[in-house]
C-alpha cells in the first residue's frame, strides 16, 4: 500500500515538478509567473495536438514545451519590456491560457493518439519495493528525475547558474560584468514557460492520453506555491510536487479503505499542504527569497 | 526590507486567491438571481390561453460541456442531431459549455429571442436557471434532463439507466477474476450511488463474493483525477473499471494500457480499448427527443406523458446497452441477454429484496415493491461496495 501511494506520488505529482523546476528558473532570476497554469495548459493542448498530427509524441511533447514558451514570451514582454505588474500580467496570462485553449482545443476532446506509454526498466523494475516506485515509469517521468540535479548544478555550479541568480539578486553585479539583466530574465522566463509547457504536455501526451478542457485543473497554481515553498531550490521543489502526488494517491487509497473519512476533506488535503508549506515560508527566515522577485525591473539595459 | 516582505505577502494571498479560484469553480451556481437574464418583451403575459411550445420554430439545446466528450454531452448531442434530421423546417440551436449558472439563463432567453419555444436544458445543474426562465416565458416549453422538479411548462426526462448498468454489472461479474472490481465517480447524487448499486447487485447476481471499490474524484472530467483512480484501482488489484464521470477516455485508455478491463458509461467506447471492452450503458435520446419536440409544436404537452417526470426505459430503448467486446465469450453474451429478456418481461427485478446497505441493515425487504422516486432518491451504498459515501 505504502509503495502504491508512493508511486501514486510520482505518477501524479511529474506534471506539477517539471512546471514547478520552470517556475524555479523564472524566479531564480526574479519574475514570478503566475501564468505557469496557462503555459501548462497550452502545452497540454499543443503536445496533444502535434501527437495527434505527427503519431510521434516526442515531437508533441517538443511541441508542447514550444507552446508553453509562447505563452510566456507574452509574460516576459509586459513584464519586462513594458513594466507591467508582475503579478497582475501573470494572472491575466493564466486566463488567457484557458481561453484560448478551451477554443482551439474543442475538435480535439474526442481524439486519440499514441502516446507515451510506462517503461519498466530491465532488472531495476524487479527490486522489490523500490522498482515498482522508481523504475515502472513513462520516459517523460525518467527524464524529469534527471532535470532536477542538472537544474541543481547549473544553478549552483556555474556561471550560467551565478548569472541566473545574480539577475534576482544584485542586478548591479551582472551590469558591471557587462551582461543585460533583462536578457538573462527573458532567457529565465521562456525557460520556465518552456518547461510549464513540457509538464502540460507529460499530463495530455504520457499520463492521460487525453484532452480535456482546463484539464491542469490549478496544477500550474500549485506549481508556482510549490517553488516559494522549496525556498527557490530544486530537490525541495520536486519534493514538494511529490508530496502534492502523495497526497493525492492517499486520499484515493483512503477512500478504498472504506474509512469514514470524507473524500472532500481528502479532495483538499493537497491544497492544504501546499497552504501549510506557505505559512511555513512565511515563518521562516526569508534570506532565501530573491531580491528582486516580485518587483519591476528597476533598471534597464 | 519591507518591500521584499509585502511584495511576498501580496504575492502568497494572489496564489492563494488563485487555488480558491480554480477549485471552487466546479461548484454549481445553484441560485441564478432571476433579475439576471434580459427582460425581454413579454410583459404582457395572459397566462390563460398560452400554449407552451405551440408552433416552435426553433428548438435550442444546451450542454454543459463539449459534443464530443465520449459521454454525457455526445449522448445529449446525438439526439438534437436526430431532431434536426426529423424536423427539417426546424432551426436547431445549439449551445455547448454552457455553465450552470446565471449564464445559462442568458443563454436561453437568447434562443428565445432566435424563435425558440422549445428548449431541453440537459444538464442536472440547468434546472434552477430554466426554472427561472420558464416562470418569464409560459409560452415557452422546456424539457429538462434528469432533474425532480417540474413547472407548468417545465416537464423532466430521464431514462432508467440502472438496467444497462445492472445488466453491465452482470457482465462484469462473469468476466471479473480477481472478484475485485473498480468504479470511479464523481459526486454522491442519487443517480450516482443508484448506479454503483446497480452494477454490484448485477455482478453479485453471478458471483456474491465480488466486491466493488468506490473512489469519488469529486469533479465530472479531471483527466488527471481519473488517471490518478484509475491506477489506484489497478494497483489495489481490481480487473475491471468502470465509471459514472461524464467523460471516460482518460479511464477506459488507462484500464487497457494496464491490461485489465472496462465496462462504459454514456457511449460505446469499444474503439478505445480493443482487447477490454467488455460493454456498457448507454443513452438513446433520438427517438424520444424527436417525439417531444412533436408534442411540443403541435401544443400537446399538457397531459401527455412528458407533463411531469417522465422516464424512458430499456423496454422503450431510451438507454440500452453498448456492444459487447471482442473478448466477451457467446457463453457470456448469451447470458447477459437472457438477463435482459428478464428485465423486459418483468420476471428480473434488480433490486427485488432483502438487500442490505454497507452496514448490514436490510434496505429493500422482500417483496417490497420500490417506485421510480424510491430508487431515485437512493442515499446509501449496498453489501459489497467498499467505499465510504462523502458528507
Amino acid at each position: 500500500m505504502i509503495a502504491d501511494i508512493l508511486t501514486g506520488a510520482i505518477r501524479s505529482g511529474t506534471s506539477v515538478m517539471i512546471a514547478s523546476q520552470g517556475e524555479l528558473i523564472s524566479e531564480r532570476a526574479g519574475v514570478i509567473n503566475l501564468g505557469t497554469e496557462g503555459s501548462m495548459l497550452c502545452g497540454a493542448l499543443g503536445g496533444f495536438a502535434v501527437t495527434v498530427w505527427t503519431g510521434n509524441p516526442w515531437i508533441g511533447t517538443l511541441a508542447g514545451g514550444v507552446c508553453g514558451l509562447l505563452i510566456s514570451l507574452i509574460h516576459a514582454f509586459l513584464v519586462l519590456s513594458c513594466g507591467a505588474n508582475q503579478l497582475a500580467t501573470g494572472l491575466t496570462i493564466m486566463f488567457f491560457g484557458m481561453g484560448i485553449t478551451a477554443f482551439f482545443g474543442k475538435n480535439f476532446v474526442s481524439q486519440q493518439i499514441v502516446g507515451f506509454n510506462p517503461v519498466p526498466i530491465p532488472y531495476l523494475s524487479d527490486i522489490p519495493f523500490i522498482g515498482k516506485i522508481l523504475f515502472n515509469h513513462d520516459p517523460l517521468t525518467y527524464l524529469s528525475l534527471l532535470l532536477v540535479p542538472l537544474l541543481w548544478y547549473v544553478i549552483f555550479r556555474t556561471r550560467l547558474g551565478v548569472i541566473l541568480r545574480a539577475a534576482g539578486e544584485r542586478e548591479e553585479v551582472l551590469f558591471a560584468s557587462g551582461i543585460n539583466p533583462k536578457l538573462v530574465r527573458y532567457l529565465a522566463v521562456l525557460a520556465g514557460g518552456f518547461l510549464a509547457g513540457i509538464g502540460g504536455a507529460q499530463l495530455s501526451v504520457a499520463y492521460t492520453h487525453s484532452w480535456v478542457e482546463n484539464m491542469v485543473a490549478g496544477r500550474g497554481v500549485v506549481a508556482v506555491a510549490l517553488v516559494i515553498f522549496a525556498s527557490w531550490k530544486p530537490l525541495k521543489a520536486m519534493i514538494g510536487a511529490y508530496l502534492f502526488g502523495a497526497a493525492q494517491a492517499l486520499q484515493l487509497t483512503v477512500q478504498q479503505q472504506g474509512l469514514a473519512i470524507s473524500p472532500y476533506f481528502l479532495f483538499m488535503v493537497p491544497y492544504v499542504l501546499t497552504l501549510v508549506a506557505l505559512l511555513i515560508v512565511e515563518r521562516r527566515k526569508q534570506s532565501q527569497t530573491p531580491e528582486a522577485l516580485g518587483k519591476v525591473l528597476a533598471g534597464s539595459g | 526590507m519591507k518591500i521584499r516582505n509585502n511584495g511576498l505577502k501580496s504575492m502568497i494571498v494572489l496564489v492563494l486567491a488563485l487555488m480558491l479560484v480554480v477549485t471552487g469553480c466546479s461548484q454549481p451556481g445553484s441560485n441564478a438571481s432571476t433579475s439576471n437574464g434580459g427582460n425581454t418583451n413579454n410583459s404582457d403575459q395572459s397566462v390563460s390561453n398560452v400554449v407552451a411550445g405551440l408552433d416552435s420554430s426553433a428548438v435550442g439545446f444546451i450542454f454543459v460541456g463539449t459534443k464530443d466528450d465520449y459521454g454525457y454531452n455526445q449522448a445529449a448531442y446525438l439526439g438534437s442531431v436526430a431532431v434536426e434530421e426529423a424536423y427539417p423546417d426546424l432551426k436547431v440551436i445549439r449551445a455547448e459549455n454552457v455553465p450552470e449558472s446565471a449564464e445559462a439563463e442568458r443563454v436561453m432567453e437568447q434562443m428565445i429571442q432566435e424563435g425558440a419555444k422549445i428548449i431541453f436544458p440537459t444538464s442536472y445543474g440547468h434546472l434552477e436557471p430554466a426554472l427561472n426562465v420558464a416562470k418569464r416565458h409560459p409560452d415557452v416549453l422546456f424539457y429538462h434532463q434528469g432533474g425532480l422538479k417540474t413547472a407548468e411548462n417545465l416537464g423532466t426526462y430521464f431514462g432508467t439507466i440502472w438496467e444497462p448498468v445492472y445488466l453491465a454489472g452482470v457482465a462484469a461479474g462473469k468476466m471479473s477474476e480477481t472478484g475485485k472490481l473498480g468504479f470511479i465517480v464523481s459526486v454522491p447524487i442519487p443517480q450516482v450511488l443508484l448506479n454503483i448499486n446497480a452494477f454490484t447487485l448485477g455482478a453479485q447476481s453471478v458471483n456474491p463474493e465480488i466486491t466493488t471499490n468506490v473512489v469519488f474524484t469529486g469533479s465530472w472530467c479531471d483527466p488527471g483525477q481519473q488517471a490518478n483512480a484509475a491506477n489506484s484501482l489497478i494497483d489495489a488489484g481490481a480487473d475491471l473499471l468502470t465509471l459514472h464521470q461524464d467523460c471516460m477516455k482518460t479511464v477506459v485508455e488507462t484500464a487497457e494500457r494496464s491490461g485489465i478491463m472496462t465496462v462504459g458509461y454514456h457511449a460505446d467506447a469499444n474503439e478505445l480499448a480493443p482487447n477490454g471492452w467488455v460493454t456498457g450503458s448507454e443513452w438513446n435520446w433520438g427517438d424520444l427527443f424527436v417525439d417531444m419536440v412533436k408534442v411540443g409544436t403541435e401544443g400537446q404537452f399538457k397531459g401527455s406523458k412528458y407533463d411531469g417526470k417522465y422516464r424512458g426505459t430499456l423496454a422503450d430503448e431510451v438507454v440500452k446497452l453498448s456492444t459487447f467486446g471482442a473478448n466477451v465469450p457467446a457463453e457470456v453474451q448469451q447470458y447477459v441477454e437472457e438477463q435482459k429478456a428478464g428485465l423486459l418481461d418483468g420476471t428480473l427485478n434488480p433490486f427485488a429484496g432483502p438487500i442490505n446497505d454497507q452496514s448490514g441493515s436490510v434496505r429493500i425487504e422482500v417483496d417490497q415493491v420500490l417506485s421510480v422516486e424510491d430508487l431515485e432518491s437512493t442515499n446509501y451504498l449496498v453489501e459489497g461496495v467498499i467505499g465510504t459515501i462523502p458528507q
